[in-house]
């Protein structure tokens, strides 16, 4: 019996128009073309989309996973970065 | 320590456990055997009601049961999809079925022997799946979540579909509502035992609740799903065939006899009327789809080259 070796593709699919494409899952396919098809079948079989990406796993490159990483420390610190961070009388309006 | 702690956490938090994550080497193995289980449960899934689709009474019944056998191939696909995020192979998986090293639901060693299954099997058998799935849409795992979440969206059709389909009969010949009474008699109790051994058998049932993985016990998803059946049976105008069966008040439940446990194993442990049949089938649509999966590959290489 011969193994698979088609590679894991990611799929991320648009719901409709005017929305980001979101991650919805993962198949194998022999090529780009294929995961596209596949894709389709697998992932929008009642309108569940109106455009789809595909891209090789091993082409993505990701941060740890780690919720506590430091890398996300740059923002950890910045609440002057938010909204609230300013006190606005209430009166004040349309702000 | 500190990541088990943390690992413990999180679960105990009701967060989400990711696919990179640090992991018990336990958690990580009873999640791929219990989706691999799960996905091939799916794709065995199709054989009983695939039987049927070349003799669909109407093209409406056809395209209908087309549709539903093929959300169950898609249902196999996000499982298995899910199970590789924990670093099995989904070609590894399917040599492990097909060679009897792993399980799948023994509800599909039963044979279908009329349309009514079709039915019946829609509304009891897929009726059981979602007892157990719709729990599963919160089970700790992300990726084994996020596939329960689509799958019991697509559930509703199937168990709708089955239960109009045995309205229709219901309403028809006498001989129909015969077919409909003797399809509920052959298929309700296998439903029970869908839900697996009793709680005092069941050895994972309490580390998966400690993970969170499962979040009620057999026992209680199966009287969820008798207690769901019984109305329904009614309507249909169809008996269940347990003379056992009756409403007690003081539990707030029904009540209903004890599972034949004997035969239960038995089909666990593969001496079930198709267990034999159900592996050959698949294992000669694996060898005889193996042409179509190099052709692709050698196809997808020389494309490569070309460019
Ligand atoms: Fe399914
Ligand atoms: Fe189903």
């Amino acid at each position: 019996m011969t193994k698979s070796s088609w590679p894991l593709y990611e799929v991320f699919v648009r719901g409709k128009r005017g929305l980001n494409h979101v991650h919805v899952g993962s198949l194998h396919a022999p090529d780009d073309e294929m995961a596209l098809r596949n894709a389709r079948d697998l992932y929008t079989r009642r309108n569940e989309g109106v455009s789809i990406w595909v891209v090789k796993a091993e082409a993505i490159t990701a941060s740890s996973p780690d919720e506590k990483d430091p890398f996300f420390a740059p923002s950890g610190d910045k609440v002057y970065r938010h909204p609230t961070f300013y006190a606005i009388p209430e009166d004040v309006p349309h702000l | 320590m500190d990541l088990e702690r943390q690992f413990e956490q999180t679960v105990a938090a009701d967060h989400r456990v990711e696919p990179r994550d640090w992991m018990p080497d336990g958690y990580r193995a009873t999640l791929i055997r219990q989706i691999a289980q799960h996905a091939h449960s799916e794709i065995i899934g199709m054989q009983p009601e695939g039987n049927w689709i070349s003799r669909a009474p109407s093209l409406r019944r056809k395209a209908v049961l087309l549709a539903k056998v093929q959300d169950e191939a898609g249902h196999g696909l996000y499982l298995y999809a899910a199970a590789e995020t924990l670093g099995a192979d989904r070609a590894e998986l399917t040599e492990k079925l097909i060679e009897g090293r792993q399980k799948y639901s023994s509800i599909f060693n039963y044979p279908t022997l009329t349309y009514a299954d079709v039915g019946v099997i829609g509304w009891l058998v897929d009726g059981a799946a979602i007892c157990n799935q719709v729990p599963l849409c919160r089970t700790s795992y992300g990726p084994y979540a996020r596939a329960m979440i689509r799958v019991c969206k697509e559930e509703s059709f199937h168990q709708r579909q089955g239960y109009e389909l045995l309205m229709t009969m219901m309403s028809g010949t006498r001989q129909q509502r015969e077919m409909v009474q003797d399809s509920v008699n052959r298929w309700w109790w296998p439903s029970l035992m869908m839900f697996g051994p009793s709680d005092a058998e069941s050895s994972n049932t309490e580390q998966s609740m400690v993970w969170r993985i499962k979040r009620h016990t057999n026992d209680e998803l199966r009287q969820r799903f008798v207690d769901m059946s019984v109305p329904q049976a009614e309507k249909l105008g169809v008996t269940l065939p347990d003379p056992a069966l009756v409403w007690n008040p003081d539990r707030g439940h029904h009540d209903f006899g004890e599972i034949d446990w004997t035969e239960f194993w038995q089909v666990v442990k593969g001496e079930g009327p198709c267990n034999a049949e159900r592996i050959a089938h698949r294992r000669k649509a694996h060898e005889d789809g193996a042409w179509v999966r190099e052709a692709a590959t050698a196809y997808a290489r020389k494309k490569e080259q070309a460019a």
